[in-house]
């Protein structure tokens, strides 16, 4: 076991041992540790093998930022192994073994090869991409997956934090300090960040004091609300932010904005750089501090700047031999850490840098050389550890998505935040404020301008100023001639990929990327993108600043599917009567937003057949509720009415309807509905359930612009509606109310009354939609149950039967009703589909007028017409079937049906202008290529005179 | 997300809008020819910089209008559209002897 004793290890619980699983070998971890650590512990180095090359890769930034360490955990593919902790049982495994052969090959596959090899000829792609796939990918999708618990959080802060380190502690309770309401969201389980395993001096004082009070003083403070082991994925405009916290996603809403996510340490380029064994300084550092694990036995550190030294001592103290430092600087620079390194006589090699690394499932050993231009002559160091301090870059991916650039600075050689945008700020080391004393009190000055920025009164206080020193060495990448000089780990591009790539012309950073995939991996360039830039200036001879970075795109870190799905809420519209349809066994179909009774009962032809009986013998009843509802008032109301709809209503009656249809500015279809006159000024508008919606904001619109003197409103939701259809629904009705006549004469057909059915109030329409006498009742929502059971236990002596939406289709189209949006398309017009009469071209203005004159000048193109079938006993069609004419497509079907009463089939279909005669034969072509042959036959199929209806 | 300004709801997610277009108010029907008609319901400027775009906050069923930046996607201003349609507007004379 490679596990250190305390006070190494601040996250694991030395009591509490974890049994896991890997490639199917038994380990024993610690509660804390992650899977990574685990391993690490117990002496296993690979994790993975790598994405193209199959190279095997270990732990590199301990820290989430390479493709190196996604395995599969149990049925979940792409898990980071240095993130994701160890739990009892659990499965982890490989996502790739064996191949490494591919790797001897690596010279004839280059950046493109597999565009340029496989794409001829055409037929041969479909040979090679199945073996390409079985090869390439992070991990396994288990289709028999069942899928987890997820949900979302939505939040609101005046200041929201990024980052529970200093700098983000410090801000959090100097916002928190004015009164603002404050989120932190830290990545990590642990508030602390850096401080936790960083080396803040000579002495070895562990940041763990600091970090211990700023937190205690942040959970001391009512008004931060602190979320750990919370992944910020994402920050998108406004400042919304989205984080995933386990199971959860979080949205998060904030006024004004602090990032302190700190700065990530970036790698050197040299020959094996990615064996296991190899990795960052501060990877070995959180190795050591948070899960006490001994990370080599003998170590190189390579380092350019102070800290680097910090990763030595901290070696040292955890009883790691150190076989060198590689000081990549020139001369004696200064330095605290340094000299306590000379101090305790660690050999330090100046001015050398790792050139090659030995081993081959692991590093063995460490070539180096000097860096002035003779290279001095090359030294070997035996060591199963190489440690990099090289330099980093910002944290920066989620400034630069809120807006903000990075800047390549060549006095600190590397990149520079700038132009963050309003209400964000940035604080600590992503904005190169290193030391803990610099980032808490950055931190405490931008909690204060953020707290400010979200409209409270801080007291002024100034920034820190940034860190002059520079960690960084300005080009740490050391090119090999044999190659296996890594520059982005993810999709192992290597330093001659890049110059290939240079070759075939993709100069640009942005091309760059996409040519060689670079910064496209799992970690988006988190450890390439600075490597990547100063390699491309420096072949095109530009400076570094010229070049630019690649951008880092959301989401930073990994959402699954089960994060974006949230509990999977599929919202429906219910109607007021859905209890009762389901009481008497609804099968139930999606209409608009609305779920509706497609039938009643389990059969589904037995059920909609007797529901189209009762309708034609008796007496049925149906839910349209989810029909639109508009009252139109006040003494514009027919002149509101007038410009909507294409009819002419000035002169309908009160106590009239009248079918109304209604055009886009194009003059096509686009609903149609009752246009009701209740009154001079009061107009009641129904809608189709679908189209609802579009037509209140369509009347809003257009009233917004016209404002004439009238009043508009949405009734869909305020009124239910029950159809009472047959020719027993006068015999249902009369005996239930005392103020509506509902005779023939007193209730005309078209004739709308308001009055009370057993004391509930409503508003009667007599329409014809299904060609028997009916009433449709629109009532107050509350009261819609009420009504409807009382219909159906008043209605039992007259055989009452509650039809669905099936038959309902089925009788409306013996009538040759249309539904607009099934038997219209968007370019359908009134002449089209034989609905002229509807439209008064007489009229000044209605909406879409100009364009059916327009159109009305241009040959009619198809024509709806319905039909029969030439042989009744033919097979029906399906809707969308195609007329064809001569082997060209004329028109479609768009309803068909098996009419009971009729016994026959039924439908509309469009055809040419010059088929729509009654009784000219056309041909459909069903299925399998099949012709049809069907006849034009004049609707309504059922009862032309209407006399049933009347 | 986006936060919308509107006019009578504040600052909103943008997710509760819907975008009704740029605001083109309707000509006289009667005084273009087929092909102007065409130009005016096919065709927009889709200008980048400044635009005056027309607004739904949906939950409110509130049309507005806003000036909006589309290539810093900045809303500058938004506004009641009574401040452009001021007045009722007459669309052909009215039938003597209705109402």
């Amino acid at each position: 076991m490679n596990r250190l004793p305390e006070p190494f290890g601040c996250l694991i619980d030395r009591s509490r041992p974890v049994r896991f699983r890997f490639d199917g070998l038994a380990y024993t971890g610690l509660a804390g540790d992650s899977i990574a650590s685990a391993l690490a512990a117990n002496g296993v180095r690979v994790l993975s093998s790598s994405f193209k090359h199959r190279r095997p890769r270990g732990i590199y930034s301990a820290a989430g930022h390479e493709a190196g360490v996604l395995v599969q955990v149990n049925q979940e593919p792409s898990v980071a192994a240095d993130e994701r902790a160890i739990a009892e049982g659990m499965t982890v495994s490989r996502h790739h073994k064996g191949g490494r052969w591919i790797e001897r090959f690596d010279r004839f596959l280059p950046v493109g090869f597999y565009y340029r090899a496989f794409f001829r000829p055409a037929f041969g792609w479909r040979l090679w991409e199945p073996i390409i796939r079985r090869r390439v990918g992070h991990g396994r999708v288990d289709p028999g997956f069942a899928g987890g618990e997820h949900d979302k959080l939505h939040l609101h802060a005046d200041v929201a934090v990024v980052g529970g380190g200093p700098a983000g502690l410090a801000a959090a309770l100097a916002a928190a300090e004015t009164g603002a309401e404050v989120v932190l969201l830290h990545r990590r389980p642990r508030l602390g960040g850096g401080l936790l395993w960083g080396r803040p001096d000579a002495a070895g004082q562990h940041g763990g004091d600091l970090a211990a009070q700023l937190g205690a003083a942040v959970l001391a403070e009512p008004r931060i609300r602190i979320l750990t082991a919370a992944t910020v994925t994402g920050c998108f405009a406004d400042r919304w932010l989205s984080a995933v916290q386990g199971a959860r996603l979080i949205k998060l809403r904030a006024r004004a904005l602090v990032l302190a996510s700190g700065q990530r340490e970036q790698p050197a380029v040299f020959r094996n750089n990615d064996l296991p064994g190899v990795m960052l300084g501060s990877a070995a550092q959180r190795l050591i501090r948070l899960h006490g694990v001994k990370p080599g036995r003998r170590a190189v550190v390579a380092t350019a700047n102070d800290a680097g030294y910090g990763v030595a001592l901290d070696l040292e103290e955890a009883g790691v031999e150190l076989a060198g430092i590689l000081d990549l600087r020139p001369g004696h620079p200064p330095g605290d850490l340094r000299q306590a390194a000379a101090h305790r006589g660690l050999p330090i090699l100046q001015g050398r840098a790792p050139v090659a690394a030995e081993g081959r499932d692991a590093v063995q050993a460490v070539l180096h050389a000097g860096l002035d231009e003779a290279g001095g002559e090359r030294g070997r160091l035996a060591a199963d550890l190489l440690c990099l301090s090289v330099g980093g870059t910002p944290a920066a991916e989620l400034a630069v998505q809120a807006g903000a650039t990075l800047a390549y600075d060549p006095d600190v050689a590397g990149f520079r935040l700038t132009g963050l945008p309003e209400g964000v700020f940035a604080a600590g080391a992503v904005d190169r404020r290193f030391t803990a004393q610099a980032a808490e009190a950055d931190g405490k000055a931008a909690g204060r301008e953020a707290a400010r920025a979200a409209g409270f009164v801080p007291q002024p206080m100034h920034r820190p100023t940034a860190t002059a020193a520079t960690p960084n060495h300005p080009f740490p990448i050391f090119p090999h001639p044999e190659g296996k000089d890594y520059v982005d780990f993810d999709h192992d591009v290597t330093v001659a990929d890049v110059a290939n790539a240079l070759t075939d012309g993709f100069e640009h950073i942005e091309l760059l990327k996409r040519y060689t995939t670079l910064a496209m991996g799992p970690s988006q360039g988190r450890l390439s993108a600075l490597n990547a830039a100063r390699l491309l200036a420096r072949a095109r001879n530009l400076p570094v600043a010229a070049v630019g970075a690649p951008n880092p795109r959301p989401p930073f870190g990994e959402e699954c599917f089960g994060h974006l799905a949230g509990r999977g809420h599929h919202p429906v519209r219910r109607s007021a009567l859905h209890p009762a349809h389901q009481a008497r066994g609804a099968k139930f179909m999606p209409a608009g937003l609305w779920l509706r009774p497609a039938y009643y009962g389990s059969d589904a032809e037995v059920a909609v057949r007797a529901e189209v009986m009762a309708v034609h013998h008796d007496v049925g009843l149906i839910d349209v509720s989810t029909l639109g509802g508009f009252d139109i008032r006040g003494p514009d109301a027919p002149e509101f009415v007038e410009r909507f709809h294409t009819g002419s209503f000035r002169k309908l009656a009160p106590g009239r309807c009248r079918y109304g249809l209604v055009c886009d500015v194009a003059g096509s279809l686009i609903d149609d509905g009752m246009v009701c006159r209740l009154a001079p000024e009061h107009f009641y508008v129904t809608a189709t359930t679908g189209a609802a919606d579009g037509i209140y904001r369509s009347m809003l619109w257009w009233q917004a612009q016209w404002r004439l003197d009238v009043d508009i409103t949405n009734l869909t939701s305020a009124l239910a509606g029950i159809s009472v259809a047959g020719p027993k629904a006068r015999d249902l009705l009369a005996p239930l109310t005392r103020d509506l006549d509902v005779s023939a004469a007193g209730l005309p057909f078209v004739g709308i009354r308001e009055g009370h059915i057993a004391d509930i109030p409503v508003r009667a329409l007599r329409t014809g939609f299904v060609g028997e006498v009916a009433f449709e009742l629109h009532v107050p929502a509350g009261m819609a149950l009420a009504l409807w059971e009382m219909l159906l236990t008043a209605g039992e002596r007259l055989g009452v039967r509650p039809f669905g939406v099936e038959a309902q289709r089925i009788l409306r189209l013996q009538k040759g009703h249309i539904i607009i949006g099934q038997d219209t398309d968007a370019n359908t017009t009134p002449a089209e589909a034989g609905l002229a009469l509807a439209v008064a071209m007489a009229k000044p203005y209605f909406v879409g007028r100009r364009a059916l004159e327009i159109r009305a000048g241009q040959p009619l193109e198809r024509r709806l017409v319905g039909f029969t079938l030439a042989d009744p006993l033919a097979a029906p069609p399906s809707e969308c079937h195609l007329v064809v004419r001569q082997g060209d497509i004329v028109g479609r079907v768009t309803s068909v049906a098996h009419s009971p009463v009729l016994n026959q089939t039924i439908g509309l279909a469009y055809v040419a202008p010059d088929q729509a005669e009654p009784g000219i034969a056309f041909t459909i072509k069903v299925r399998a290529g099949r012709l049809l042959n069907a006849v034009v036959t004049k609707p309504p199929f059922y009862d032309p005179a209407g006399a049933r209806q009347a | 997300m986006k936060l919308i300004p509107c006019p009578l709801n504040g600052l909103r997610n943008a997710e509760e809008f819907v975008c009704g277009g740029e605001v083109q108010p309707e000509p006289d029907a009667s005084q273009l020819s087929a092909a102007d008609w065409a130009q005016h319901v096919f065709h927009r400027d889709n200008r980048a910089g400044l635009v005056r775009e027309w607004w739904l906050h949906v939950p409110s069923g509130y049309w507005f209008i806003a000036e909006r930046d589309t290539l810093s996607d900045r809303f500058l201003r938004s506004y009641p559209a009574s401040e452009l349609f001021a007045k009722r507007t007459p669309v052909g004379p009215a039938e003597p002897g209705d109402r």
